[in-house]
Formats: C-alpha cells, sequence, structure tokens
C-alpha cells in the first residue's frame, strides 16, 4: 500500500471564524476527525477563487495549530496574509462558508523523544505553525525559546495566546520597528550556545533557512526547516516544488517539498544549488 | 445508465472507461492513490520515462496563468531501470491499466526503451512522447519535424513488433499537423495522443525576467482547450479509423465529451488534477450520465459525433 499522502482527505470544509489580526487573518475551520491526524509542520491545499473561476491551481497553507476538542469538533487554524488572488480569496471567506480542502498533507517536525532545550526561529508568517509546535513540545517537557523576525513590525506575527509554551521570544525587524535591528541569524550562533540548544526548528524564506542552516552546521545541531517552494497541486504530482536534497549516498536529487518536505533536514538541502541546474 | 457501454479500445489494448491520467501529471500512480483506486479509471499514462535518471529543469519550473498555467519540469525522471523496478508492479498491482510513455534525446534512445518494454507483462500500450516542450534544444522537438517524427515511430515500431500499441503523442506548435500524424500513422503508430502543452512564457515584472527557471514552458489547462478540440478534430477528419486520446484543459465531463464529440476515443486529465485529486473520477461519472443523456448506447458512437452530416431539418 502506498504511504504517500497516506492521512491526507479531500473534503469540503465550513469555515468557523475569520478574523484579522494585524495584517493577517485568522482563520478557523472545522475538519472534524482529521484533526487528529493533523501534525506541526503538516499543511493543507486549497481550492480557491469559486466554481467559475480562472484560478486553476490549489493553495497551500500551512496549519499553524488545530484543536481536537473545541465545541466543533476538530478544528485547524490558518493565518494568511491577503497576498494574491487565492490568498485575497481565502481571506475574504466567512462564517459558514464551505471551503474544499485536502488535508493533513507533507511531512511533520520530528518531536524529540526526550525533553531538549529547543529553539523555534520563524520569519514573517512563517512563524505561525511554530505557535503549535511551541505546544506539543512544551507539553513534552521541552524548553522552547523562539526567534522571530520581519521586515518591519506590521509583518511579525506573535500572538498572546501563542506565548503561553514559550520561555522567552525574541523579536528583531529590519527597520528596527519593533524588537532588536536587524535579522534572526544576528546571534543565532551565540543563542544556540547559550541556550544549550539541541534542535532548531524554523519556518520562513529560504534565505533565512539557508542561512540558519550555516550556523547549525557549524554547531552541529539538528535544524528541521519548513521549505517554502511554489507548489502546483501539494499532493506530489506535479513535480513543480523541488529542492535539491543530499540522499544517504551522498547523490543531489531533485525532491518535492509537498511530499519529502516541507519540513526537511536543513543540513541535507542542497542550498546553494536551489534553482540551479543539477 | 446500466446499458452503455463505456469502454474504449486503442489499437489492440481494451479500457473499461475512457478516462486516462495524461502523462506527467500522475507522477507515479501512488500519490494519486490515497483518494481513489487506479483501477477506475480506463488507465494510468506514466510520466515520460527516459533512460536515464534525469534531475529536470531548475526552479522556478511553474507559473500559474489565466485558466491554466505553465509548467518546466524537463522530464524530471528515475530512468527506465528503476521505473520498471519499482512503479510499475506497483501500478499492476493497483490492477490499474497502463500505457507508459517514453521519451529520448535521440532515434537510438526510443528504440533503446522500446526494447526495454518489450519484455515487460501488464502493460497495455507505449505512449512514445515526440513533443515534449520542456528540452534545451528546439530542435529536440521531433513532433516539430515530419521526417524526425516518423524514424522514432518507425524505430519503435520495428523494435516492439507487432504487439503493444503505439501511441504517438504529438505537439500542437506545428504549421501542419495533419501532415504529421498521417507521417506516425505511416510509420506505425496505432494511436495518437494529442495535444502536448503550448511552448509558452511568463516574464515577471518585478524581476524582469522569465519567471520560469528554464525561461519557456508548456501551457496547460483550460486556456488550451479550444487548441486541443481543434487539434483532434482536425486530425480526426483526416484520419477517421486512427484513435485518438484527446487531451488539453479537459476539467468536467462536459469539456471530456466536447473532445469525443470532435474525434477522441479516450481523454486524458492533467491540470484538473492539481486542482482537484478526484477530478478524474468526477469527470468519467459526468460524461457518463450526459452521454446517457443523448441517448448513446455506446462511447465509441459519440466518438467524432461532432463530424456528422448535416441533415437538412426542411427534409
Amino acid at each position: 500500500m502506498s504511504s504517500i499522502n497516506k492521512n491526507a482527505k479531500q473534503v469540503l470544509a465550513p469555515v468557523i471564524s475569520n478574523k484579522r489580526v494585524g495584517i493577517y487573518h485568522q482563520i478557523i475551520v472545522n475538519i472534524g476527525d482529521l484533526a487528529q491526524k493533523c501534525k506541526p509542520g503538516n499543511f493543507v491545499a486549497i481550492k480557491v477563487g469559486g466554481e467559475n473561476s480562472a484560478l486553476v491551481l490549489r493553495r497551500a497553507f500551512a496549519i499553524s495549530r488545530v484543536s481536537t476538542s473545541s465545541a466543533t469538533g476538530g478544528t485547524m487554524e490558518l493565518i494568511v496574509a491577503p497576498h494574491g488572488q487565492g490568498s485575497t480569496w481565502l481571506c475574504n471567506r466567512v462564517e459558514g462558508d464551505l471551503i474544499d480542502i485536502v488535508v493533513p498533507l507533507g511531512t511533520a517536525f520530528g518531536v524529540p523523544t526526550e525533553p531538549v532545550p529547543v529553539l523555534l526561529v520563524g520569519g514573517g508568517y512563517g512563524s505561525a505553525p511554530l505557535f503549535g509546535l511551541a505546544e506539543v513540545l512544551n507539553t513534552r517537557g521541552s524548553r522552547v525559546d523562539m526567534i522571530l523576525g520581519a521586515s518591519t513590525a506590521a509583518n511579525i506575527y506573535a500572538p498572546m495566546e501563542g506565548k503561553r509554551a514559550v520561555n522567552t521570544m525574541r523579536i528583531y525587524t529590519e527597520d528596527g520597528s519593533a524588537g532588536q535591528t536587524g535579522r534572526v541569524t544576528d546571534n543565532l550562533y551565540e543563542q544556540i550556545k547559550d541556550l544549550n540548544i539541541a534542535v532548531v526548528y524554523s519556518c520562513g524564506p529560504m534565505a533565512m533557512l539557508s542561512a540558519i542552516t550555516t550556523i547549525t552546521t557549524a554547531l552541529d545541531v539538528v535544524h528541521q526547516c519548513s521549505v517554502e517552494e511554489s507548489m502546483a497541486c501539494g499532493i506530489g504530482v506535479c513535480m513543480t516544488c523541488v529542492l535539491p536534497v543530499e540522499g544517504e549516498d551522498g547523490s543531489v536529487s531533485m525532491l518535492r517539498s509537498c511530499i519529502d518536505g516541507p519540513v526537511m533536514d536543513g543540513a541535507k538541502v542542497s542550498w546553494n544549488q536551489v534553482g540551479k541546474q543539477l | 445508465m446500466s446499458a452503455l457501454d463505456f469502454s474504449t479500445t486503442i489499437g489492440n489494448a481494451w479500457f473499461p472507461a475512457p478516462t486516462f491520467t495524461a502523462s506527467g501529471c500522475a507522477s507515479s500512480g501512488r500519490e494519486l492513490a490515497q483518494f481513489f483506486p487506479l483501477r477506475e479509471m480506463g488507465g494510468v499514462v506514466t510520466k515520460s520515462v527516459m533512460s536515464r535518471v534525469r534531475p529536470g529543469r531548475p526552479t522556478p519550473r511553474m507559473a500559474e496563468t489565466p485558466s491554466g498555467m505553465l509548467n518546466s519540469i524537463g522530464l524530471q525522471g528515475p530512468g527506465i531501470d528503476a521505473f520498471l523496478t519499482q512503479d510499475i508492479p506497483y501500478l499492476i498491482e493497483q490492477k490499474a491499466r497502463v500505457i507508459v510513455s517514453i521519451a529520448g534525446e535521440t532515434v537510438e534512445e526510443y528504440s533503446t526503451l522500446a526494447r526495454k518494454l518489450r519484455s515487460v507483462s501488464g502493460i497495455s500500450a507505449v505512449e512514445v512522447n515526440i513533443s515534449c516542450p520542456n528540452v534545451e534544444n528546439r530542435g529536440l522537438v521531433f513532433a516539430c519535424d515530419p521526417d524526425a517524427s516518423r524514424r522514432v515511430i518507425d524505430g519503435v515500431r520495428r523494435t516492439l513488433g507487432g504487439e503493444l500499441p503505439i501511441i504517438a503523442k504529438l505537439s500542437p506548435d506545428v504549421t501542419d499537423l495533419v501532415s504529421i500524424a498521417k507521417g506516425v500513422v505511416d510509420a506505425g503508430a496505432d494511436g495518437l495522443a494529442l495535444i502536448n502543452t503550448v511552448l509558452g512564457m511568463v516574464i515577471n515584472v518585478n524581476t524582469m525576467r522569465p519567471q520560469l527557471g528554464g525561461k519557456t514552458g508548456g501551457l496547460s489547462g483550460p486556456a488550451i482547450r479550444p487548441i486541443a478540440v481543434r487539434a483532434v478534430y482536425q486530425v480526426h477528419a483526416a484520419l477517421p479509423k486512427t484513435p485518438i486520446l484527446g487531451m488539453g484543459g479537459i476539467a468536467s465531463g462536459k469539456d471530456a465529451l466536447e473532445m469525443i464529440l470532435a474525434g477522441a476515443s479516450g481523454v486524458s486529465i492533467g491540470t484538473a488534477s492539481f486542482g482537484n485529486p478526484t477530478a478524474i473520477m468526477s469527470i468519467q461519472s459526468e460524461l457518463k450520465q450526459m452521454l446517457v443523456d443523448r441517448g448513446f448506447k455506446s462511447l465509441k458512437d459519440a466518438v467524432g459525433y461532432a463530424h456528422r452530416e448535416e441533415v437538412d431539418s426542411n427534409g
């Protein structure tokens, strides 16, 4: 039997709420029992644009958190910025609207078997899935520290309730409008050493993930990153979202970020070959 | 509804339904198997396989366009040997009917691939993809050259012998599609797959460079459907006995019926599966219902029905 997409189902799911949180929308969707199958790092592929839309491709969104205990049954939370046509359509959904989703998809963040100090690094709305992960890690007894960065304060996503599972949170903005001026990687080397970090988890732009890998590799610390490549299908059939990744035999091949990712071992991604001809 | 004969044939290959994946749009088959049993559609047309491992083109490989998308995958694949040991057994185990698609850089490579397929059991037909637009050298698109097209099909036919049906996949990016179609049929093709993607380009106005890593890409999706319907109609008019697998933006039962009325004996679904993993299943049931609603007893009666002579209603 095939293990690819093994928990994924295509369902019409009702939107429970859609709230603006700064420049982002927090959208809660009722996904029933599928919530139990969703792990931090998984994503959802959503049909956008409605019945007669000229948008033919699904949009992939990281699941920021799931709840299996809400009054309506299982739910998932998405943090979406209305950037393009598809995300804007999604941000315009209201309570009761049905959306066509395929969930859960992709790999999940690996959680350590023993509680160890971990550092979560998010760029822009890439922080969204890290809050769900923080809750899981915290419940398992790990000490969770977090670093968030963005170009400017408005792009930082850091909900109040999300901070409960986090020991410390540092914020960096490139324009200095919030937290320290600079980037998440500026003091990363020192922080990993000072906090005795065993695993770095990250989600954000590819350049950030690449820069983090340089530091984690130097310190020989595990780096699990959630990559961002544009996808056409989200289920592994189109071959567009590929990344150069080193296999066990040391050879580099193009792996799909929807099936072999989005969570990948940062040390295995051949960052300097991204976008190049192999 | 039970009275409808929904089956179709291509050469000596029989399929219980006229619905197929489009080459390159179902990966290994395992990815879609989570969403419906693969044996419930007419057949799987596999991703075009080459002799050796091929990394494909650099990213970005995709750009969404109005009612369509450009792709520039560049035939990424595991090579024929890994394909035959890993992917084919899985598809056969799923009881899927399999059309293996092959692609080569030379006439000889196609023949070599055909030789490897000769001894593989469980395959229904071979699609010879001579029209992938995502190659470095446009001169390598055999389907743009009538002589090269004929030579490839002739070589595959000779190597395969008379057993497996050959389906030649052609490009719409030619001046005279009918003459190329006639050439490959003369050379031994039992059927035709029409159409491959249409060569296109998107320029990113922020970077002010081509959006795709490979610069050009193949346009697919509903945007190209009228081109596909026209191609199938023209070729069916010229070669009414040659079965055609029609494809290009089919996203509903209505789209599939349009292609069949134009002259297709079967349809392949590609881009629609990207937007909807169960697209093939819904297209199949919608098509069945539409045939019944129009009084057809068999799919074969509807093939090319748009070509029938006009009857003067004033009698």
